[in-house]
Parts: structure tokens; sequence; C-alpha cells
């Protein structure tokens, strides 16, 4: 319709009647931006949100509420599966401050993949508590950065104190096939532990 | 001290929202599709008739418009749902949110991204 949006695939097939999200989380710098970016079939997006909040610390101005504003970004990306059916990959920030915007962006999600990085484990507990009181189902990948050092499965499952049934996989954030093989096996638990407590 | 400001736009959010933080109606998520119905933005805010110049280009999700102009989301469902109810947008309702989800749902998710390898 004479806009220049319409020729770059950026919007919808009109037949699409379903839109489904996954999130994408982890700690700062785990490759989440990089792991959307690989699988959206537009330019990834990015927006803004502003969030207030109460400020932790009182003031001793009366009348005055200390309050503070962050601005997050959420980057996102998207896959048409078929006519119908759109995914859109959201890369979310993993801190707890950041709730807020997680429970708007969670609510609803199939599920989340946790993006871990082998040299910085631990970071990865606060985003899994997060998905656990959000009551969001996840599957870890370990981005595996060039250099980062490789450890057995299980020692990794150990470390990073995983459920028995919670898939674990390994991909390269800069590779499709990859990227999409740990999306698979997130998709593939969701349908699993659906099926199961039909 | 006040540190670097990072504002795009010269309006503030509140603004374009006539002063609302919340919608008026509480249907969208950051995934439902939007579209507009009419041609005719007579009477529309600067804000409303950028928004509605988008839209009818085709479908989008209400990330995807908010990514576009440049605006929070929380701003750009105030706005939606102004356009809804004034007959300018509808919406393709996302997925309905049950406690549970729908099988046949994942199973088409999951087909989808074994087609792409």
């Amino acid at each position: 319709m004479g806009s220049a949006l319409a020729s770059d695939g950026v919007y919808l097939r009109d037949t699409v009647r379903t839109a489904v999200k996954l999130l994408i989380v982890g700690h700062f710098a785990v490759g989440k931006t990089t792991f959307v970016g690989t699988l959206s079939e537009i330019r990834p997006l990015r927006t803004e949100e502003t969030m207030t909040q109460a400020s932790a610390s009182v003031d001793d101005l009366a009348g005055v509420n200390g309050k503070s504003t962050t601005t997050v970004a959420l980057d996102f990306g998207r896959l048409t599966l078929n006519d119908e059916l759109v995914l859109y990959l959201f890369g979310a920030p993993g801190q707890q401050r950041f709730t807020q915007i997680w429970k708007d962006i969670a609510y609803g999600a199939l599920g989340a993949l946790v993006l871990t990085d082998t040299r910085r484990l631990e970071n990865s507990f606060e985003v899994m508590g997060l998905l656990e009181e959000l009551g969001v189902p996840y599957a870890v990948a370990v981005n595996e950065f060039d250099g980062a050092p490789t450890f057995p499965t299980e020692e990794l499952r150990d470390a990073l104190d995983l459920l028995d049934e919670t898939p674990l996989v390994f991909c390269d954030a800069r590779d499709p096939g990859s990227s999409t093989q740990a999306l698979i096996a997130l998709v593939d638990y969701l349908l699993t532990r659906t099926q199961e407590t039909v | 001290m006040t540190g670097p400001r990072r504002e795009r736009a010269l309006v503030r959010p509140h603004v374009v929202t006539g002063g609302r933080a919340h919608p008026s109606r509480n249907t969208f998520d950051v995934v439902t599709v939007v579209m507009a119905t009419r041609e005719n933005v007579a009477g529309l805010t600067p804000e409303k008739r950028r928004l509605m110049e988008l839209c009818r280009g085709g479908a989008l999700s209400v990330a995807e418009v908010a990514a576009h102009l440049s605006l929070p989301i929380s701003v750009t469902k105030v706005l939606l749902s102004d356009l809804v109810d004034s007959g300018h947008i509808v919406t393709h309702a996302a997925v309905p949110y049950t406690t549970r989800p729908d099988i046949k749902l994942l199973k088409d998710v999951l087909d989808g991204l074994r087609a792409r390898l």
C-alpha cells in the first residue's frame, strides 16, 4: 500500500491467525540478542519500556515520593511457522529488578529458553529462579562461546542444579541450525510435559 | 546530579496517551495481532495517525507496532485500545490463555520449527 515497510516483508501474512511467544533469557552478554537475530525472519526489533518503581531508600523530604525510572530494552524477532501461525522470540533481561516487565512478557508465553555460558554458570540462577516464580517452564541451552571451557553434561546439570526433566542442550547462537535445534528441544519438552499432565 | 537523558520524542508519553497509564481495555498482549480497518483518520491525534499509517500496510503484533513507532509497549496499548474503541483497528485474539497449553498448538510449533532445518 505504498508503504516502504511492505516491500521488506515487515508485515505478517494475511492468513496468520495465531501468534505465540517464547522467551529467550539469560544473564548479561550471554547471547540473547544474537540468538534472536540469528533466527528472526525480520530485522530484530527493539522496544523500550520505562518502568517507574518505588525507591528502596527512604527520603527524608516529607511528601516527596522516592521514585526511580529504569528503561528496559526488549529485543524480539519473528518466525512464521506456517500460513496461520507465527512465533515471536523475546529476549528479556535477566535481573530481578525487571520483574514487572517479565510478568507482562511472560504472561501467556509457551515457555523459555535459558541461555548460559560455561564461564558464568552461577549467573543463571537468578533468571531460573524468576521463571520458577512465574511458573514458566524452561529448557537450558549452553551457548558455546569460542574458547569457553567445556564440561560433561552431568557436571553441568549438577552445577546448574537442574531437575531431571529439564532439558540441557548445547548451541551456537550464531548458527541458525543449532539455534533452531535448541528451540526444538524446548518445545518438545513443553509438549511432553503437557501431554503428561492431561 | 542528573545523568544524560535519552529521550527520542519531544512529546512525553503521558501527553501522547492523554495522561493515561492504562488502556481502556485489557485485551492486548505483546503478540496480539492488530490491523487497520478504516482509511479515515480525521480527528485522530498525530500519534494515532502515525499508528494508523503503519497499520494500513498490513497486520503486525503489538510489539512490532511499538518498535516501529519507537513508543513504549504500554503507551502503544493505550493508543491501540482507543483505536479499537473507535473502530479504526481490529485485533486477532492472541492465543487463548489457559493454565494448560494446547497440545495441538505445541505440535504445530514443533512441526514448524522442524520444517526450518
